[in-house]
């Protein structure tokens, strides 16, 4: 990060750089990186010496004083054991010319997503190729990733060369496609290297071995690369957290992550619309005049507003687009596949919001880039798709701003990280559809009816005994006077759903749709019951997030497996165990169970009347109100 | 010389603005936050990143130091320095527990005291106090398993670290969502190297234990460690004579456990001098990890830091 000298009088100086080490299975990568720290002096004697001991360890028939660089940076036990790199490792270095960090990745396809955690923040690739196999499907998706992730310049190291007797053919056929390659895949700053990574050719220093290379070792081309680090030219910063010891100060503080502010400018707070003046730029050295992109400040303004942390200060004459609908790049990175229409958690700059993915247009083969039409996203799998979110945010292209443009996906269930994504554009519908405001609201429209709208949701195994308390419910309340919908899963797979099937992200949109529909009747004044299996914890929460507090009661009704199978009422279960039917909740589709259902109805046995008997009994003191207010 | 400064000058603003990032974003995504403070010089560096990323606020979130009971007597003089500037709570936490079992480097081993004295009792504080994030000085250059941690570093309920499943880490954006009962722990230090550290204690003008310093100290050789005889509970083997050597130490940690270096720098320059013609690493001289390659990522899987 920063550090570029252009200004500065030693022009040898290049400031630090981040790059990534990456290649296949056995290239040698981990030696190459062991190797270049042996060079650079970077190893202490102690270090050696563990290194030496553990080389004869591991390879007990090689000669006393073979060195295996690769345990240098293999630094998890099960990563010696399997002599392959599972997670990004970081090393640190520098030379008399440059400081560097570099994260040593994995190449293996199940750990792609620890090789975008090391390209993130990386500069510059060294992708190492085989002299002996020349460009591989790896090689191919490594590159692939490093342009996705933004990377630019990549040095080809080709590997090996003391094995093919340093044959400058191989070497230059090898070197030759690589670059055409490369400048499919968008990167255009390109050099290449014939090395040994064994015996230190061209790794450290130049090589006698190859006269006929020009160009100089991999050291110098680290040294001397001039990844004139991309900056943003648009004042940003997102505001990470606001400070205010007492009444007489309250600052934004938060890391600028794109040009640059001045005292006095004006700024606008976004995604609203809310102007001020930069009053003062805080720092525990003193206030500054100006602060640029990589720096963590306090921004004080001129006037009171209401800003928080996930809001981003822009420059008011050229600020940040806002959109809640986007075109992007997802790289898949949960163990548990990607489905659209699943409510994720989104977090890009200082901001979270609820997001889905609408559609994916295509997913791209990571070996071989080509577009295949997708359902669904696996582990480690691309795909290009639109995002819509809940709220709107400040934004900018992933090109342009990688803080601003590359976002997380969180599960809400594990709060794993289940996704990196790289925003393209906003879609032009975003900003063009709007909320239109209506005086009659769902209190006036209940009250005229004498209740309280509501939201039932039945969820439980097929056979269970949803519908048919529901059913009873319906019945009860309806003979009471009140005002009721019964959606059953199965009836609105007739018509609305008509299109959707059983598969998980088909199941994820029917429960989508029945709870937009719910919404829309409860809003309309109507005490709702909804009858479906809603076999996943997280569409049920997306449902009740729909909702106002209180406005949406979860029912359980919890019967055992072999219960609901002996009943078997339409005889499907009959049918799944036989085959017939695929993606059957409980038999060979999974049914996650509420943690904290707000009714639980144990159903087993005939006791289907008297539930209903008690959950109506329940449900009058909630819905049996004055419908204008309390 | 001066375009080498000029580096180095930058490349600590760019590090110094991470770690007040990382900071910040603990402050505001956590419900109760907390810093380790082990009283060396990753932690006056972590003390002071923590005063500049609140500033002009104190910092909200307290210190906590896991006593074991025994450290160096001019560490603990110094914790309470810093304890009694005012501008930051300090939490000091012993196991109490070990203190009754007489748990001692010198007759349960180095494995065993650090266990039930760092690993337990750190564990016993983080529950005690319910803290669900837990920020610490370690550096990736320290050690090979500390190089693949993450920044963010995720911990079960029962305070384990599961190095094959880390959460992927994208840019500095980072992943703060956690149930209750789990946490992480977080480490502003990640990218930084020692020497990074050294040159920043010195641009800043930060206070660091004497001990840091040579000067003549009364010291036992013992399995191949200057050990520095700190007070009488300290028992001499047969053939152990007490000497006083100039020495000084590169890391600190309990007396009977830290190796010293022999050396003449007793001003930081010296000591950055040094540092830069070293041909030893950092940790060499710590007893703790010397056990076989690797034990790092155990103790830290259970719950060490």
């Amino acid at each position: 990060m920063g550090a570029q000298t252009q200004d500065a009088p030693a022009a040898q100086d290049k400031g630090l750089l981040r790059f990534i080490t990456c290649g296949s299975v056995d290239d040698g990568k981990s030696t190459l990186l062991g190797r270049l720290l042996y060079d650079a002096g970077m190893l202490s004697d102690d270090q050696l010496a563990t290194l030496a001991r553990e080389s004869r360890r591991q390879h007990a028939d090689a000669g006393e004083d073979v060195l295996d660089f690769a345990l240098l940076t293999d630094g998890l036990d099960a990563e010696r054991e399997q002599g392959i790199t599972i997670d990004v490792a970081y090393r640190y270095f520098h030379t008399a010319r440059r400081s560097f960090i570099v994260a040593d990745c994995p190449g293996h396809e199940q750990y792609t997503r620890n090789m975008a955690t090391g390209a993130s923040n990386a500069e510059l690739a060294v992708v190492l190729v085989d002299a002996r196999k020349g460009l591989l499907p790896q090689t191919r998706r490594h590159t692939y990733i490093c342009g996705l992730l933004g990377i630019r310049h990549v040095v080809l190291a080709v590997n090996k060369m003391d094995l093919v007797g340093y044959d400058q053919g191989t070497y230059a056929a090898i070197a030759t496609q690589y670059r055409e390659l490369a400048q499919t895949l968008g990167i255009h700053h390109v050099q290449c290297l014939p090395v040994s990574a064994l015996t230190g050719d061209n790794v450290g220093s130049r090589s006698s071995n190859m006269p006929w290379h020009d160009g100089g070792s991999l050291l110098d081309a680290l040294e001397t690369a001039d990844v004139a680090r991309f900056r943003a030219a648009d004042f940003r910063m997102p505001v990470q957290w606001v400070n205010r010891p007492d009444q007489s100060f309250r600052g934004y503080a938060g890391t600028i992550c794109g040009g640059s502010v001045a005292r006095g400018d004006e700024i606008v707070v976004q995604p609203g619309v809310q102007r001020a003046r930069i009053e003062r730029i805080v720092t525990f050295d003193g206030d500054l005049e100006r602060a640029s992109e990589g720096q963590a400040v306090t921004l004080c303004f001129d006037r009171e507003l209401d800003a928080s942390r996930g809001d981003v200060v822009a420059d008011a004459l050229r600020p940040a687009p806002v959109a809640d609908q986007f075109t992007c790049h997802l790289l898949w990175m949960g163990d548990n596949a990607l489905l659209p229409n699943r409510t994720y958690r989104l977090k890009i700059g200082t901001r979270t919001v609820n997001a889905r993915v609408m559609s994916i247009k295509h997913k791209v083969d990571v070996n071989n880039q080509a577009k295949l039409a997708a359902r669904h996203l696996e582990l480690n799998e691309v795909g290009y798709c639109t995002m819509g979110l809940d709220d709107a945010i400040a934004f900018e292209a992933y090109a342009a701003n990688r803080s601003l443009g590359g976002f997380i996906l969180i599960d809400r269930q594990s709060n794993a990280t289940v996704a990196c994504g790289m925003l393209d554009f906003a879609l032009g519908r975003s900003s063009n559809v709007h909320w239109q405001h209506v005086d009659i609201d769902k209190r006036v429209r209940g009250g005229s009816k004498g209740q309280r709208p509501l939201c039932l949701w039945f969820t439980g195994l097929s056979g269970a005994g949803k519908s048919t308390i529901a059913n009873l419910v319906e019945r009860k309340l309806h003979a009471l006077g009140f005002h009721t919908y019964l959606l059953d899963g199965d009836n609105v797979r007739h018509g609305i759903n008509k299109d959707l099937g059983f598969t998980p992200e088909d199941r994820v949109e029917n429960i989508r749709r029945i709870a937009e529909v719910a919404h829309l009747m409860v809003d309309a004044g109507l005490i709702v019951l909804v009858s479906a299996i809603s076999p996943y914890r997280s569409e049920r929460r997306s449902a009740r997030e729909l909702f106002d507090a209180g406005e949406f009661l979860e029912v359980f009704v919890d019967a055992p497996l072999e219960e609901c199978e002996r009943r078997d009422p339409k005889g499907l279960y009959r049918k799944a165990r036989a085959g017939e039917i695929r993606n059957f909740t409980g038999i060979d589709a999974p049914y996650e169970r509420p943690e904290a259902p707000d009714i639980h109805l144990l159903s087993g046995g005939h006791r289907a009347e008297q539930l209903a008997e008690q959950l109506t009994a329940q449900l009058l003191a909630s819905i049996e109100q004055d419908g204008a207010g309390d | 010389m001066t375009a080498t400064a000029l580096k180095l000058h930058s490349h600590l603003d760019d590090l110094e603005a991470e770690s007040i990032h990382i900071f910040r974003e603990v402050q505001a995504a956590f419900r109760h936050p907390v810093m380790l403070y082990s009283i060396g010089k990753d932690s006056s560096v972590l003390l002071h990143l923590l005063r500049k990323a609140f500033h002009p606020a104190k910092p909200a979130m307290p210190m906590l130091h896991v006593d074991t009971t025994w450290k160096f007597r001019e560490m603990i003089a110094f914790r309470d320095q810093v304890a009694a500037a005012g501008d930051v709570e300090v939490l000091v936490h012993i196991n109490q527990d070990g203190v009754r079992q007489g748990i001692s480097p010198l007759t349960h081993g180095a494995t065993m005291h650090t266990d039930v004295m760092k690993t337990q009792a750190l564990k016993q504080a983080l529950d005690q106090h319910g803290f669900d994030a837990a920020i610490g000085g370690a550096r990736r250059d320290e050690e090979k398993s500390r190089a693949k941690e993450r920044i963010f570093s995720f911990r079960n309920a029962q305070h384990r670290w599961d190095p094959k499943s880390q959460r992927p880490e994208l840019w500095h954006n980072y992943n703060t969502f956690i149930r209750k009962g789990e946490s992480v722990r977080v480490f502003p230090l990640s990218n930084w190297t020692e020497m990074d550290v050294w040159l920043y204690i010195q641009r800043e003008n930060i206070p660091v234990v004497p001990l840091y310093f040579a000067k003549p100290r009364p010291v036992v050789e013992r399995d191949g460690a200057l050990i520095m005889v700190d007070d009488d509970r300290f028992t001499l083997r047969e053939g152990e004579t007490i000497r006083m050597r100039e020495v000084r130490f590169r890391t600190l940690g309990c007396y009977p456990l830290t190796g010293a270096v022999e050396s003449t720098a007793d001003t930081l320059q010296k000591v950055i001098d040094e540092m830069a013609a070293s041909r030893t690493s950092e940790r060499q001289g710590r007893v703790i990890d010397q056990d076989p390659t690797a034990s790092m990522e155990r103790k830290k899987q259970e719950g060490y830091f």
